[in-house]
């Protein structure tokens, strides 16, 4: 499998129906990416993959093959991410960690101007167990208000 | 993962055509698509089958158009692939079944929208597959292709019992047709909360000259709620028209919600769909 994983460039001798979340914590060390339920329900492993959100635990790995791959240890190299990532401190919108990296990989592809309404959908996969979730959204409206224009466009791949 | 990965092989066609000969050479390989099923029971190791063939790459089955010729001209073709994103977001879908735009909406959250397909739906068989409704009241059909041709099938002639249907296992759904529908569409999902959630109960309905009512969850495979549609489109009440819907529907208990419940909340969409269609 090769992808390009955070910007960089892999060639990774997986099994194609080793789980993308395990390639990524076992074999890449991007041990960010959390599992949570291993069956698509708390969004926790969410990473993108050309832009859109999955959960890293139902992908296979040849269906990365070939792929940009974001993890949360590479949402801070695009400004959206990182816009996202300070917001996150800045608002209290992690507690135990667990569900974060999750929660700002799927608010990635948000568009700027986007209606609570609209976060709240983007966010429906990602499940928090600590913070009822407002604190989470009030760190995504920041996070996404203080996005740069220019990067809109890609962070709307999907 | 309980299933150890190393059991497990994945053959990758290129095209469809390499696909189905694979399927015709070895039909016990099981197709995968978006995965968002097939993980989930290789995750609580109750998959039997340890050998698939791969759909994902095969960009032929993911166009969603308007049908372009014969006796389909007027229907919109879905391919197999399409994901519940593409039919969310696709405007064709949106004007002439916007009653599978809201199921599909309610699929899991937007990671599961991503990748699950409309064809791995049908596929899968549950009895709670959340397009399934949607699919029954538009009298939709299922395009079914083999090495050795292709044929249409209507969806509701699909499942001949609980997760089981007419497609032979060298056959692949290529694409879903879905006709014109005459009147207002309808659908409504209940389950433990808005997203993430296995439904408890679904009903979609169509309210033109002809009504049509399918509900999932409440028997071993989709049911059109026939009975209780011909009570609706003679112009009878409601409470009648909830009377039928009791006697064709065999919901059971199980860990999401009891029959009774069920029943009681089959009644209700029902009012409630004849209510907001007015």
């Amino acid at each position: 499998m090769i992808a390009v994983i955070n910007g960089r460039r892999c060639k990774l001798d997986v099994h194609p129906m080793k789980r993308l979340l395990d390639v990524l914590r076992e074999d890449c060390g991007l041990t960010g990416t959390k599992e949570g339920c291993g069956e698509g329900e708390c969004g926790a492993c969410t990473v993108l993959v050309d832009g859109v959100a999955v959960d890293a635990c139902l992908v296979p790995a040849a269906h990365a093959d070939g792929c940009a791959i974001v993890t949360i240890e590479g949402a801070g190299r695009v400004r959206a991410g990182k816009a996202l990532q300070e917001a996150f401190v800045k608002h209290g919108g992690a507690q135990c960690g667990i569900c974060t990296p999750g929660m700002i990989l799927a608010a990635m592809p948000v568009r700027a101007g986007a209606s609570l309404e609209e976060i709240k959908t983007a966010l429906a996969g990602n499940l928090c167990r600590c913070t009822g979730y407002l604190s989470i959204f009030r760190s995504v409206q920041a996070g996404l208000k203080t996005r740069p224009k220019k990067k809109r466009a890609r962070a709307n791949a999907r | 993962m309980p299933t150890p990965v190393s059991a497990l092989s994945l053959q990758r066609p290129r095209t469809l055509t390499a696909a189905l000969a694979m399927l015709a050479d070895d039909p016990t390989l099981t197709p995968i698509a978006g995965c968002t099923d097939v993980f989930v029971n290789l995750h609580f190791g109750t998959l039997e089958n340890r050998r698939f063939v791969d759909l994902w790459g095969l960009d032929e089955l993911r166009g969603i158009r308007a049908g372009a010729s014969g006796a389909s001209r007027a229907s919109i073709r879905i391919g197999a692939l399409a994901t519940y994103t593409d039919i969310i977001r696709s405007p064709l879908v949106q004007r002439r079944v916007p009653m599978l735009v809201a199921a599909a909406r309610e699929v899991g959250g937007a990671q599961i929208q991503n990748r699950g397909t409309l064809g791995g739906n049908i596929a899968n068989a549950s009895p709670a597959g959340d397009t399934l409704p949607v699919l029954a009241a538009a009298g939709a059909r299922v395009v079914l292709r083999s090495a050795k041709g292709e044929r249409t099938v209507p969806f509701n002639g699909f499942y001949t019992g609980y997760r089981t249907s007419v497609r032979q296992p060298a056959e692949l759904i290529t694409a879903v047709e879905i006709p014109p529908i005459e009147g207002r569409q309808w659908w409504r999902k209940v389950g433990t909360r808005r997203a993430q959630a296995i439904s408890k109960v679904m009903m979609a309905g169509v309210r033109g000259r002809t009504v049509r009512v399918a509900i999932g969850s409440v028997a071993p495979t989709v049911v059109q709620a026939t009975a209780a549609a011909e009570v609706l489109t003679k112009g009878g009440s409601i409470a009648d028209a909830q009377t039928a819907l009791r006697s064709e529907i065999t919901p059971i208990d199980d860990i999401r919600s009891t029959g009774e419940y069920r029943l009681r909340v089959a009644e209700n969409l029902l009012a409630a769909f004849w209510r907001e269609t007015k």
